[in-house]
């Protein structure tokens, strides 16, 4: 083909985005991504949201695609732009989220000699990411983004990155998308080995204790549907992990909850008594599983998941099936008969007798425990989305998640400030729903910036800052590990501060910053709740709101932790509770 | 245990860091890695060696695997496989030394490529076990250098 014949680089990548459905773009521009940003200009039909940081970028775009099941994109330029960038492709690439992020890169000449922004960013996120491509020839950039897709939604989902360098992105060549692609080292096995799925089916029905525990793949397939029926049909009660939660609805009597380090007492009681551990979509990570030596000890494996790299690494399993998750239930679920295991759902009962979980909260100021009940009393269908720390195990504590895709976590990488640009995401994906960040007042404000692009975009987030004035999890552990040494964890310390801190007290200094007038000073509305009764009427205010998001500075007890809580190390069994070591 | 891997692999750039990074990411061992490209331009061959017990070394397996560049991945180990190494090593050699080298370089089947006046270049192929001996004759004469390929394997043919 002539040069000067077709369309240029980046015109081609827009036509790819249209091809794709792609109706947002979250991304930050920059010099080498110019003439991208300049070719979107005239696509109105794709809305480009403008972050305040590329983070933010790669997180909405993330949030975008947990609560809807489609491809998040982003477009950042290329040096600083890309690797800021890192850390939102980590979070995507441990929880399995599709997304596509395009990177501006120099020119081709240019690469190699440190030229000005220039970064080595496929380098940089090879092993952040399912794959990476740099695209250093006009010719290949259609199949090239077409692949990305196809990599970054099938199998087990992932972000892909394609570096574009801007001679390429800015040279003419041909036009067209093509429809599909074949990548000859890439076969995902979607359905699953019918002697596989027969043994666990046997093994089901053989079991006295089964027990389901699932995880993130549920919502991923779009099991939940299947695995409902399922649990209805045979009675088998489940355990989900931190990113199988919502598989079931929160409040079924065979829904145990989340198992594992902040697990419930039934849920992770089942886990170490039942005698078949049926996995699916999850892959036994050490904050579910605690001391591999004590997890499930009477147990027969069955294990589902699409990642063969998942089966069998942290665990035995004896019964293994490759296979995509919803794909697999539905070949199991007609060879399923009703348990009979009565004496085993007798034992649930009592575990759940035993150690229900009930708000412990009380008496020294606000319980977020209990903000978070009223957030899923006033709200029960809402996408919920977290930061990373208390104020994530506390909602997957007491928010009873009834729908699949609606908690929005970094479980894998344990990302702060992951939940507030997710929720923009999530928002901008799914404008009827209520969309609510619980946050903690640290790491809220690690991407705290995106308030201006909520409030640019008109979305009516409603972030909930569990305000204990610490990075909470972490002096949590110092309280009951390091002898209350709160080293680095007060986010109120001032120069006026002893050396050693004698703990909370009247003379502390004030809290920085005042969340309320930040809110107000970028057009959000802030409001400040201390008293529990106060804590309806601001939720349902802040619920009235359609077009500009809500902050809400809730100002909890300072030292309350999460229980019930298995020390690092121990087994998830051996579960302390708090009583004895409450302040 | 030692075992060896064979690779089809695309013939793309960053695919050997991909696979070299994998190891190091991830913490596992990694003795040799060769490379080269095989009758199909657009497909390269890697044959590594590896190290590791039983679970590490089949997570090792389903990682490569996952690799999206990777192709076909031989499990070398247990079948009927041909390996070879090549070495060239540079022994010191004064005249008087010269006839008894030559004669252990021609037990062991190596080829001699360069002599000078104190030291010989010699070539050697076989299994990495044949090449470990034949510097363990060469080491009182004194082992100046030596430069290894790592193994490369391929799998026998069908007897029957």
């Amino acid at each position: 083909m002539e040069e000067n014949v077709g369309i240029t680089g980046a015109q081609l990548l827009v036509k790819a985005l249209r091809e794709e459905g792609v109706q947002h773009l979250f991304g930050f521009p920059g010099g080498v991504v110019i003439p991208i940003f300049d070719a979107l200009y005239s696509a109105p039909d794709i809305k480009v949201i403008l972050t305040r940081h590329e983070q933010g970028a790669v997180h909405a775009a993330d949030g975008y695609a947990r609560s809807t099941g489609r491809t998040g994109v982003c477009l950042v330029t290329s040096g600083p732009g890309a690797t800021n960038t890192v850390t939102g492709l980590a979070t995507a690439n441990f929880d399995s989220v599709p997304i596509v992020c395009f990177t501006g890169q120099v020119a081709r000449n240019m690469i190699g000699n440190d030229a000005f922004q220039e970064a080595d960013i496929v380098g940089i996120t090879r092993p952040i990411t399912k794959h990476n491509y740099l695209v250093l020839d006009r010719k290949d950039l259609g199949r090239v983004i077409k692949e990305a897709f196809t990599l970054a939604s099938t199998g087990r989902p992932g972000p892909v990155l394609v570096d574009l360098p801007v001679d390429v992105v800015k040279e003419m060549g041909e036009a067209e998308y093509p429809a599909s692609v074949s990548i000859r080292g890439y076969n995902p096995v979607y359905k699953g080995h019918p002697g596989q799925i027969r043994k666990a089916a046997q093994a089901l029905k053989k079991s006295r204790r089964p027990l389901f525990y699932v995880g993130g793949g549920i919502h991923i397939s779009g099991a939940a549907e299947v695995l409902r029926r399922i649990v209805r049909k045979t009675g088998v009660p489940v355990v989900d992990s931190l990113m199988g939660i919502g598989s079931l609805p929160g409040d079924d009597p065979l829904d145990l909850g989340m198992l594992g380090m902040h697990g419930t007492y039934p849920a992770n009681m089942a886990v170490s008594h039942c005698d078949l551990l049926f996995a699916v979509g999850t892959r036994f990570d050490d904050r579910a599983t605690g001391d591999l030596a004590k997890f499930a000890p009477g147990a027969a494996i069955v294990h589902i998941d699409i990642d063969p790299v998942s089966i069998s690494r942290n665990v035995p399993v004896g019964i293994p099936i490759v296979g995509d998750a919803r794909t697999v239930l539905e070949q199991l679920e007609p060879l399923l008969e009703p348990a009979d295991i009565a004496p085993w759902l007798q034992s649930i009962r009592q575990w759940r007798e035993e150690h229900p979980l009930v708000p412990r909260s009380g008496g020294r100021g606000l319980g977020p425990d209990k903000v978070i009940q009223a957030v899923c009393d006033l709200y029960p269908d809402a996408i919920v989305t977290t930061e990373v720390g208390q104020n994530q195990m506390w909602t997957a504590l007491f928010y009873k998640f009834r729908h699949s895709r609606s908690l929005l976590t970094s479980g894998g990488l344990g990302t702060m400030g992951y939940g507030f640009p997710a929720a923009i995401g999530a928002q901008l994906g799914n404008p009827g729903r209520k969309v609510i960040d619980i946050a903690g007042d640290g790491s809220i404000q690690m991407n705290i910036q995106e308030l201006a692009t909520a409030v640019q975009n008109g979305l009516p987030v409603i972030v909930a800052i569990l305000n204990n004035g610490y990075l909470g999890m972490v002096r949590q552990w110092q309280e009951l590990f390091y002898q209350r040494r709160y080293s680095s964890t007060c986010l109120r310390t001032g120069t006026e501060c002893p050396p050693s801190c004698p703990g909370p007290n009247e003379d502390c200094p004030v809290y920085t910053p005042d969340f309320v007038k930040l809110a107000e000073a970028y057009g959000a509305v802030g409001l400040r709740v201390a008293r529990e009764q106060e804590v309806r009427p601001a939720l349902l205010e802040a619920g009235r709101s359609t077009r500009r998001p809500v902050l809400i500075d809730f100002i909890v007890e300072r030292e309350f932790n999460v229980f019930p809580m298995v020390a690092p190390g121990a087994g998830i069994m051996e579960m302390s509770f708090g009583e004895e070591g409450r302040r | 245990m030692k075992r060896v891997l064979s690779m089809l692999v695309e013939n793309h750039q960053g695919v050997l860091s991909r696979i070299a990074g994998l190891f190091s990411g991830r913490g596992y061992n990694l003795e040799s890695i060769t490379a080269g490209v095989t009758m199909d331009p657009q497909v390269t061959r890697i044959t590594l060696v590896c190290q590791g017990e039983d679970n590490v070394f089949a997570q090792i397996k389903k990682q490569l695997h996952k690799l999206i560049d990777v192709i076909k991945l031989t499990d070398l180990t247990e079948i009927p496989a041909l390996h070879r190494e090549l070495a060239l090593i540079r022994v010191r050699a004064q005249a008087s030394d010269r006839g008894e080298i030559f004669q252990v370089a021609d037990v062991f089947r190596a080829r001699v490529l360069d002599v000078s006046l104190d030291s010989m270049v010699m070539e050697i192929t076989g299994a990495a076990e044949k090449i470990d001996d034949f510097l363990a004759v060469l080491l009182p004469y004194g082992v100046l250098e030596i430069a290894r390929s790592g193994l490369i394997s391929v799998e026998k043919g069908k007897k029957k």
